[in-house]
């Protein structure tokens, strides 16, 4: 075996010689090794960087995508401050078991407005790209309040706390404004009203939650998500966020082959 | 100290470098290494151009071999698709009844349904489908809207007060919360209503709560308590309680009404799906009834 390996390397003893005799030189030259380095590093960071050239390759054209509502997106917030993406992906492979279980596969462009994206790679629970509108919210306050109420072999941790937690809206038109810096699409209106949009899309028939139709669209999802109307809790926020999952556009559904039982 | 010393025991140059007479063998990469990092470079060569690698400006290089990973898995649905057609677009039309009397078609019935009823109801109603507080059980004979097939698979197409522009609609008025009823009536029709499904209460409670639910609640679960299955009333003589049986939970619900909410299945699963889970709820409620 080594002597057949010495064989086929027999062809490369010159290269081995000029190798080490380069790298020999470089180690003595301290701005030789930097330059060096530089370009390692460079072309390194290079194949990271190109895949982005293609961009608008990669991203489909969806124009039926909506936004995040500020409720959404406070609940996107939550999502990812409680760590929920450590235990759940939001990204549905091209496999076809992911597809036969959670739906179609997950588009790139059904995570354009998504800062950070929350693919995830890592399953202890199920992936949640297509969870939206799948349970009630009420079954999804009390999965959150404590999930062995419903699912006796569950191991996710309990969020009752989120119930008591009221909503920090103050500080949703910079949050909004900080998204459209780095590319969402949010109006000076939708950043002026965050806060009050946030309270409306609980509060189902009142002046605020026409204001939220009117900025995000008819499909948006208006009500009091965890039932304890007068107050806006984390516990509304999340679930809102939860029950958009997969929403924000048909794209997936129309232009792929669906599992037919 | 010259660069071209040679370390006496091992023959290997030394950087040259000396520090308190310590010396620094300048070893050269293993063979072994060498090979191992020729043979990955090769192999990553081959499949650059075998398949998709190289962005350029506008497009990139798709390679040779033209994978696409999305037109696999599509390829690989359409034929899992064409399998199951032989089964599942006969489920789909047939009536529940010739479903039964076809073994060869349920087969696949008993062997997608209990795996269909775990992605997607078990979460609600359990995996053992017997429900929990505020989820009904499928298993007992109580049907809010109604236990033949059609029923149940429109009851899965458009849900109940779901978001589906043809859902079933039902709520529970909340009888104390909008000051129809005060606490005291409520205790009284609770008495009352137990009282059908047999639990004992002194008569003249029972009278007076039989007189509160004529006015209050007969127009919906029917003036001998029996339901209105048509509008999702249901039954409150048949000891099955979604919400609980006991003063405190019928206080609740007569207190601040009650409006349960199952999702509209119609874009999620198709007709075979919902048929086979149809069937499975069937056959399960009538094993437990046995």
């Amino acid at each position: 075996m080594m002597k057949f390996i010495r064989t086929l390397l027999k062809p490369f003893a010159a290269f081995f010689e000029a190798h080490a005799k380069t790298h020999y030189r470089l180690e003595r030259h301290s701005m030789g090794l930097t330059v060096g380095i530089i370009i390692a590093a460079g072309v390194g960071g290079f194949i990271e960087i190109a895949p982005l050239f293609t961009i608008d390759d990669t991203v489909e054209a969806a124009p039926d995508m909506r936004l995040y509502t500020p409720l959404e997106q406070a609940g996107r917030d939550i999502y990812i401050r409680e760590g929920c993406y450590a235990c759940h992906s939001q990204m549905i492979r091209t496999l076809r078991d992911e597809v036969e279980r959670y739906g179609p596969y997950s588009l790139a462009v059904e995570s354009q407005y998504d800062h950070p994206m929350l693919w995830g790679s890592k399953r202890t629970g199920p992936d949640l790209a297509r969870l939206g509108e799948k349970y009630s919210d009420d079954w999804h306050v009390r999965h959150l309040v404590n999930p062995r109420d419903l699912v006796p072999e569950s191991v996710m941790p309990q969020y009752a706390f989120l119930l008591e937690a009221g909503l920090d809206t103050d500080s949703l038109p910079d949050r909004l404004a900080a998204l459209r810096a780095v590319g969402v699409p949010y109006t000076d209106e939708m950043i002026a009203n965050a806060d009050s949009d946030a309270l409306g899309q609980a509060m189902p028939d009142t002046e605020r939650s026409d204001g939220v139709f009117e900025r995000y669209g008819d499909e948006t999802a208006v009500r009091n998500f965890d039932d304890r109307p007068g107050r806006l809790t984390e516990m509304d926020a999340l679930v809102a966020y939860l029950q958009i999952l997969g929403q924000l556009t048909d794209l997936p559904e129309q232009t792929q082959i669906l599992p037919e039982e | 100290m010259s660069v071209k010393d040679r370390d006496p025991l091992t023959g290997h140059q030394t950087t040259g470098h000396e520090w308190n007479g310590i010396t620094e063998l300048n070893t050269r990469v293993p063979r072994a290494v060498w090979f191992f990092v020729i043979v990955t470079h090769v192999w990553a060569l081959v499949v650059w151009v075998l398949m998709p690698a190289w962005p350029l400006v506008t497009t990139y290089t798709k390679g040779l071999l033209g994978t696409d990973q999305r037109e696999e898995v599509q390829e690989s649905i359409a034929v899992a698709n064409a399998i199951r057609d032989d089964w599942s677009s006969l489920i789909a039309d047939l009536p529940v009844d010739e479903i039964r009397a076809d073994p060869a078609l349920m087969a696949p019935v008993n062997d997608t349904a209990h795996a269909l009823f775990g992605d997607n109801c078990a979460g609600c109603h359990g995996s053992d489908a017997a429900g929990g507080p505020g989820f009904p059980s499928l298993v007992d004979d109580a049907w809010l809207w109604g236990g033949d097939a059609d029923t149940i698979m429109e009851t899965l197409r458009v849900g109940i007060n779901a978001t589906h522009p043809e859902t079933r609609y039902a709520q529970m008025l909340a009888f104390g919360e909008q000051g129809i009823l005060p606490r005291d009536d409520i205790r009284t029709v609770v008495d009352y209503v137990q009282s059908l499904s047999g639990t004992g209460a002194p008569a003249d409670r029972i009278a007076a709560g039989a007189e509160i639910y004529a006015t209050n609640c007969a127009s919906c679960h029917g003036e001998d308590g029996t339901g209105m299955a048509e509008i999702g009333a249901p039954n409150l003589r048949d000891d099955f309680w979604i919400y609980g049986g006991g003063d405190e939970a019928m206080f609740e619900t007569i207190w601040g009404g009650r409006q349960g909410w199952m999702p509209a299945w119609e874009d999620r699963l198709t007709v075979a799906d919902r048929k086979i889970l149809t069937i499975y709820l069937q056959d399960r409620a009538k094993e437990t009834a046995q």
